[in-house]
């Protein structure tokens, strides 16, 4: 879900430090499991996600939630779990180097990476060294490409669909208009599925206006035009800085539309400083909801309040699901933790196909063999500055 | 496309080139007397913005006491980047030594903003407030923030040109600007020339800053890099050197990057702004105001 680099230079450095360092990084762990291979008696997992960065938002999320998690199982018991969070500021080349660090430290499973962008440099790397992978929130198709790599959010192609399908079914509206980033993986993977089930759909895409990673502070012009459109509804496939942007230059327009969003608007009220009341009614398409009355989320985010002093989004929702899903599939797959990384990926790869866990995200959410989950999305409201379920 | 969405996209247009003027005109100031690209300019804006926003949030300042303390805060950051990473190249032989330098200093203050404030979008309340006013019978609505900041740079213009006029500091200036030799030669302090010239085009890029966050609320430490670029490309449209030059650049440019957006495609417009730039240099290799000084042997 992350920006690509945009510099050639900046990935012509980073494809040959990844080689270079992944060199280094397999020789040492070949020496480290010659010396030691016994007695342990935890997990191994690891974390790679943005702490610092313009994504820091989710990698904290999803730090914060997948701690939570541990706490709950080691206490718990049955299983054991160390776990160490990298950061990589939202950036491919560093969660390569994060990932490394990861390997020194013998890590056995990989829950990561946030972003979609780094995500796919990463599962690169851990299809090579048959290490068990699962993301919380990396969304691009390309980001579980291999066999040994699942995902707890939707992908990209999902995201789109179940948008459209959702305007479509709860007849939201019968003119929208998108505004998009066309230099986006995440954003444009997102509009080209929503605008092709939009055809199946009971609505009509009257304006799809891009605009690029250079040019994205002005959205003055395709604000105008969505608005002569005519359209009753703004689909925003963004992320929420841009999106905080474009709430803001609507309002000085006088333009008041509905806002429809993926999970890349979640976050838009941490924003410092941020206006929330011209975030009043945005809807987005989440498959979590922090006011959801069930059990299993109350008690979710009554302990992620106590413990971080603030109200979980979706990340640490995904996080946290993730978490479980790993614990769920070790103990289905019979797992130990004196395994090397090769052999629990191996069992664990299979075991996910066949578990099924109820989570925060979803009800008897499955994984299919190509690391997508089956569950239904929610949609949420914006209401008084808080998500509240539609 | 009707008239009413013309005027409308013409005049975000003037706002937006009115922010890019600014900027420019401080590029234009330092080129035409120290003959440097100060690269570090764009980012000059960007902490210049960080001081308002924490003068007014951490401390609760009245916006225009915070502007104040931005501006000057900004003119002490100029002075002291020229003394510390200019001067002392400023005969270093290759004008590149400078230009490399600048750079330095662009990458030193964003790093520095990362290290302070975060990587972390904020966003930034306008200081000037979101009132609207309905021109032409309510079907144009603009907003307070564009007029403000039209106004500011047509008054800062003018301003800097009756300076240059009329004021002993600005005819030392345009001495400078054109024999730096012989300036010194009849008396004229020409480092302190240049040190207010930087001091001014610095306090510039405070005003700047806040024009350009006001419309645009949105601040990261990046906020100043892609403005920076595109107000050089202003300057040298206008002809680098010349101050109504970078103001008419700056304009045209603002213009050009929304009308393209409106008409053309909204993914194309920096291409086509950068496009009618090599055909301007093409024509006019000296910019629309520029003037051709031919160097004596």
């Amino acid at each position: 879900m992350k920006k690509f680099t945009k510099r050639a230079l900046g990935i012509v450095l980073a494809v040959s430090m990844a080689l270079t360092m992944s060199a280094c990084g397999s020789k040492e762990t070949a020496q480290d499991s010659g010396e030691n291979g016994s007695a342990q008696t935890a997990f191994k997992v690891g974390g790679i996600g943005p702490l610092t960065g313009g994504t820091a938002v989710y990698g904290q999320a999803v730090k914060n939630a997948a701690e939570l998690a541990v706490e709950e199982i080691n206490a718990a018991g049955e299983v054991q779990i160390e776990f160490n969070y990298q950061d990589d500021e939202g950036d491919a080349e560093k969660a390569v180097n994060a990932y490394n660090t990861l390997k020194d430290w013998d890590m056995q499973m990989l829950l990561g990476t946030v972003t979609s962008a780094p995500c796919t440099a990463v599962v690169e790397k851990t299809f090579e060294d048959n290490m068990f992978q699962l993301t919380p929130s990396g969304s691009a198709v390309e980001s579980i490409q291999h066999p040994n790599a699942f995902r707890v959010c939707f992908s990209d192609p999902n995201q789109g669909i179940a948008s459209a399908q959702y305007i479509g079914e709860n007849k939201v509206a019968s003119k929208v208009a998108v505004i998009y980033d066309s230099s986006d993986v995440y954003s444009s993977g997102i509009y080209q599925k929503f605008a092709e089930e939009a055809a199946n759909q009971d609505f009509e895409i009257v304006e799809a206006q891009a605009f690029t990673a250079d040019n994205k502070t002005d959205f003055t012009v395709q604000l105008q035009k969505a608005k002569a459109s005519g359209a009753e509804l703004v689909f925003l496939p963004i992320y929420y800085q841009e999106a905080a942007l474009i709430l803001t230059q609507a309002d000085q327009m006088g333009y008041k539309p509905m806002f429809f969003g993926c999970d890349g608007l979640d976050g838009i009220l941490s924003v410092d400083k941020f206006d929330k009341n011209l975030a009043e009614d945005v809807m987005l398409l989440t498959p979590f909801a922090a006011d959801a009355q069930d059990e299993l989320t109350q008690n979710f985010v009554k302990n992620y309040q106590e413990k971080y002093g603030e109200i979980p989004n979706q990340f640490a929702a995904d996080a946290y699901d993730g978490i479980y899903a790993i614990v769920e599939a070790i103990k289905k797959s019979g797992v130990t933790p004196d395994m090397d990384a090769s052999a629990i990926c191996d069992g664990m790869t299979k075991a996910m196909t066949e578990i099924s866990i109820n989570g925060l995200t979803g009800e008897n959410m499955t994984w299919t063999e190509d690391g997508e989950p089956n569950k239904a999305p929610k949609a949420v409201v914006i209401k008084d500055g808080a998500y509240v379920l539609r | 496309m009707g008239t009413m969405s013309f005027l409308s996209y013409l005049i975000n247009g003037i706002s937006l080139g009115s922010v890019y003027a600014i900027i420019a005109l401080g590029y234009t100031m330092v080129y035409g007397i120290a003959k440097m690209l100060n690269f570090a300019h764009g980012d000059v804006i960007m902490i210049g913005s960080y001081v308002v926003l924490t003068a007014m949030t951490s401390y609760g300042m009245n916006p225009l006491l915070a502007v104040g303390i931005a501006v000057i805060f900004c003119t002490l950051l100029g002075i002291l980047i020229e003394k510390l990473a200019y001067k002392p190249l400023r005969n270093a032989g290759s004008p590149l030594a400078v230009l490399i330098t600048a750079i330095g200093v662009s990458y030193l203050l964003q790093n520095i903003a990362l290290l302070i404030f975060g990587a972390n979008m904020k966003s930034f309340q306008s200081v000037i407030g979101t009132k609207q006013i309905p021109l032409l019978g309510g079907d144009l609505l603009v907003s307070m923030t564009t007029i403000v900041t039209i106004l500011s740079c047509v008054i800062i213009m003018l301003v800097l040109t009756a300076f240059i006029k009329r004021t002993k500091a600005g005819q030392a200036m345009l001495a400078v600007s054109e024999d730096q030799g012989a300036a010194r030669l009849m008396g004229i302090n020409v480092n302190g020339t240049i040190s207010l010239t930087f001091a001014i085009g610095s306090g510039l890029a405070a005003i700047a800053g806040v024009l350009l966050c006001s419309a645009y609320p949105s601040l990261t430490p990046y906020t100043g890099a892609m403005p920076g670029i595109k107000a050089f490309v202003a300057a040298v449209f206008g002809g680098i050197g010349s101050i109504p030059g970078a103001f008419i650049g700056g304009i045209l440019l603002g213009v050009i990057e929304i009308l393209s957006k409106a008409y053309i495609s909204t993914q194309l417009s920096d291409a086509i702004v950068f496009a009618v730039l090599i055909v301007v240099l093409l024509v006019k290799p000296t910019g629309i105001l520029g003037k051709n000084i031919q160097e004596k042997v």
